[in-house]
């Protein structure tokens, strides 16, 4: 098995616009190894999201190739795309996407009942997930109820109940403030990252730079640079 | 998932209640609506029913059983003379005017039975015999005569007397029949003394009634005695269907419950349909994310459809259970008619099934174009 968790290589996506296209991917490549949190970073715009879109599989691309976990999404069909990220992938949105009309525990569940498991046990294993995030007192909880800090450890946990390989996460600090923020990368970092593990954040949020293992930078459509040191980022 | 999907329909308790409401109010009006115009069917056949006869010999003209083409008396004996007859019985039934006690007048449906046999005698007596119709004067009365006397301050009960045409008419028992369509008491006499009460014609006899030998089925009987020149004979199912059929052909009954029944459809479209539309419209970032989860498309339509049919069984249930306790309750009044058969709720079932599915449909058709790339814009 290779090193690699993600390997995306010359990858062109674009989207109608009129009588042309746009292209939101020009040739991006980008690779993110088991056991890092990969910052993907960059103006509004230059492609980051739909980059992500496309290590998740819920974009093809049109050209270049895309490997995740040694497997090829662009020869897969769709379904099997679709099974694919029940099992492997956890999603953390900008917008938490937490279903207003279910409890916390029973959103954190969503996955594991996806996946094939019982009502009873998914919703077990959930409410044990937000006890580690510290949301024990608010299994029962609507998202209506939450603060924005516990409704992206609800989000987080339930990216996690699953236990998948890859977890990206979009703009993860966008709705929340700075102390909230870095609450939220800390809790990331500390439960989503194991070694078997690649965490892969989109943001353009420069507070929580720091958390990341790597950062590449998106410009255009294109990567234009890798940064092994955050630090390096910053100073660039 | 599909608990899940139950939850978030049942927990959106606005949208839950309005789609329930839209869907219960659109059964409510179409069953209720549909019994109403079955009672009314029922009605037009109330003679038919309370007669009970299986094979009805009439003028060849008749074309349903309330038109009274008067016939020579004759043709009773005619119709004894066919191959198949067991036995064959007249029947006189007319509008008549009661004069009550007070001096008012009541129109009544006055029906002669033969007066051997009082064939299509009244099956349910609330009072006295039947077999004193053959007492003098002796009439029996329905609980309709019983219900419009009383309003007329006349309180009927054994013994009572009344005018039928200026000859008294004493009343010796009270029936409970099938009211008819004009909403006339029905009165009951012997066939010999209701060609006295009636004004004098030269045909009286309106109806022969009779019935086949072992053997003969009432089809073939009626065929047998058709062929008798100027006389029409149908069985008594025939006749049912046929007094139903030219109701419907011949009067604006069934447009005018037709277009409730249509209101009622169209309302639950655009209630239901509409309400469901927005409920999906409103979770399509929810169903986005779980689509982006892995959820596959058949688990999002099976939990749509499940929505849709939730609140489609609900609201049946609902609004036919209203019917029926509609129906449960002015049944004790007959009025209005009300006669719900095992087809009008399939009926309904069948429109409910119908706006769940183009509700479901709208709100698939969404899920199916929906790029799970959306969850991230």
């Amino acid at each position: 098995m290779s090193n690699l968790a993600v390997d995306v290589s010359d990858v062109v996506k674009s989207f109608p616009a009129g009588d042309t296209r746009t292209y939101a991917l020009k040739g991006a490549t980008l690779t993110a190894k088991f056991g890092e949190l990969l910052m993907i970073v960059g103006p509004s715009g230059c492609g980051k999201t739909t980059l992500l879109s496309v290590i998740c599989g819920t974009l093809k691309c049109e050209e270049g190739s895309l490997t995740i976990f040694d497997h090829d999404l662009r020869r897969m069909k769709d379904w099997q795309i679709t099974l694919f990220r029940c099992v492997n992938v956890g999603f953390i949105f900008q917008q938490f996407n937490l279903i207003p009309t279910l409890t916390a525990v029973e959103n954190a569940s969503i996955p594991l009942i996806l996946n094939g498991v019982s009502t009873k046990k998914a919703v077990q294993r959930a409410g044990e997930v937000l006890a580690e995030v510290g949301l024990s007192d608010k299994l029962h909880s609507y998202p209506a109820q939450l603060s924005g800090g516990q409704l992206q450890r609800v989000a987080i946990s339930r990216a996690l109940v699953h236990e998948p390989r890859l977890i990206i996460c979009d703009e993860p600090t966008a709705s929340l403030d700075a102390a909230a923020g870095q609450k939220t990368l800390d809790l990331l970092k500390s439960s989503a990252l194991q070694p078997d593990r690649c965490v892969i954040v989109v943001t353009h949020d420069n507070r929580i730079y720091h958390f990341a293992d790597r950062i590449a930078e998106m410009e255009d459509g294109r990567v234009i640079g890798i940064y092994d040191d955050p630090k390096d980022y910053h100073h660039a | 998932m599909l608990e899940i999907a139950l939850k978030m329909l049942f927990r959106d308790r606005a949208k839950y209640a309005m789609l329930v409401c839209g869907l219960a109010f659109c059964s409510l009006l179409m069953c209720q609506q549909s019994s109403v115009f079955c009672g009314i069917m029922m009605w037009t056949t109330a003679t038919v029913q309370n007669i009970g006869a299986p094979v009805w010999v009439v003028d060849a003209k008749v074309e349903q059983a309330n038109e009274v083409i008067p016939m020579r008396q004759i043709e009773v004996e005619r119709v004894r003379s066919v191959h198949g007859v067991a036995w064959a019985v007249p029947l006189y039934i007319g509008i008549e005017q009661a004069r009550l006690g007070d001096g008012s007048f009541q129109n009544i449906q006055l029906t002669g039975l033969d007066t051997g046999t009082l064939t299509g005698r009244p099956m349910d007596m609330h009072a006295g015999r039947i077999e004193d119709l053959r007492l003098p004067n002796a009439v029996v009365v329905d609980q309709v005569a019983v219900e419009k006397f009383r309003r007329k301050g006349i309180t009927i009960k054994l013994g009572t007397t009344f005018e039928i045409n200026d000859k008294e008419a004493r009343v010796v028992g009270i029936c409970h029949v099938n009211r008819s369509f004009l909403g006339q008491p029905y009165v009951y006499t012997t066939f010999d003394r209701a060609m006295e009460y009636a004004k004098p014609a030269r045909k009286q006899l309106s109806y022969v009634l009779a019935g086949p030998v072992p053997g003969v089925s009432n089809r073939e009987l009626a065929a047998r005695i058709s062929k008798l020149p100027g006389l029409r004979a149908i069985p008594k199912e025939d006749l049912f269907w046929m007094t139903i059929w030219w109701y419907i052909k011949n009067t604006g009954i069934p447009i005018s419950f037709g277009t409730v029944v249509l209101l009622g459809v169209i309302v639950g479209i655009a209630i239901a349909g509409q309400t469901f539309y927005l409920f999906v419209h409103d979770n399509l970032r929810y169903l986005a994310a779980l689509k982006a989860m892995g959820a596959r498309l058949h688990t999002l339509a099976a939990m749509v459809l499940l929505q849709a049919f939730s609140v489609g069984f609900i609201g049946y249930g609902i609004g036919v259970g209203l019917a029926a306790w509609f129906g449960n309750t002015v049944l004790a009044k007959e009025q209005p008619p009300f006669f719900m058969p095992w087809q009008v709720p399939a009926f309904v079932a069948g429109v409910i099934i119908f706006i769940c599915s183009f509700s479901a449909l709208i709100g698939l058709i969404k899920v199916a174009r929906l790029e799970p790339a959306v969850v991230f814009r």
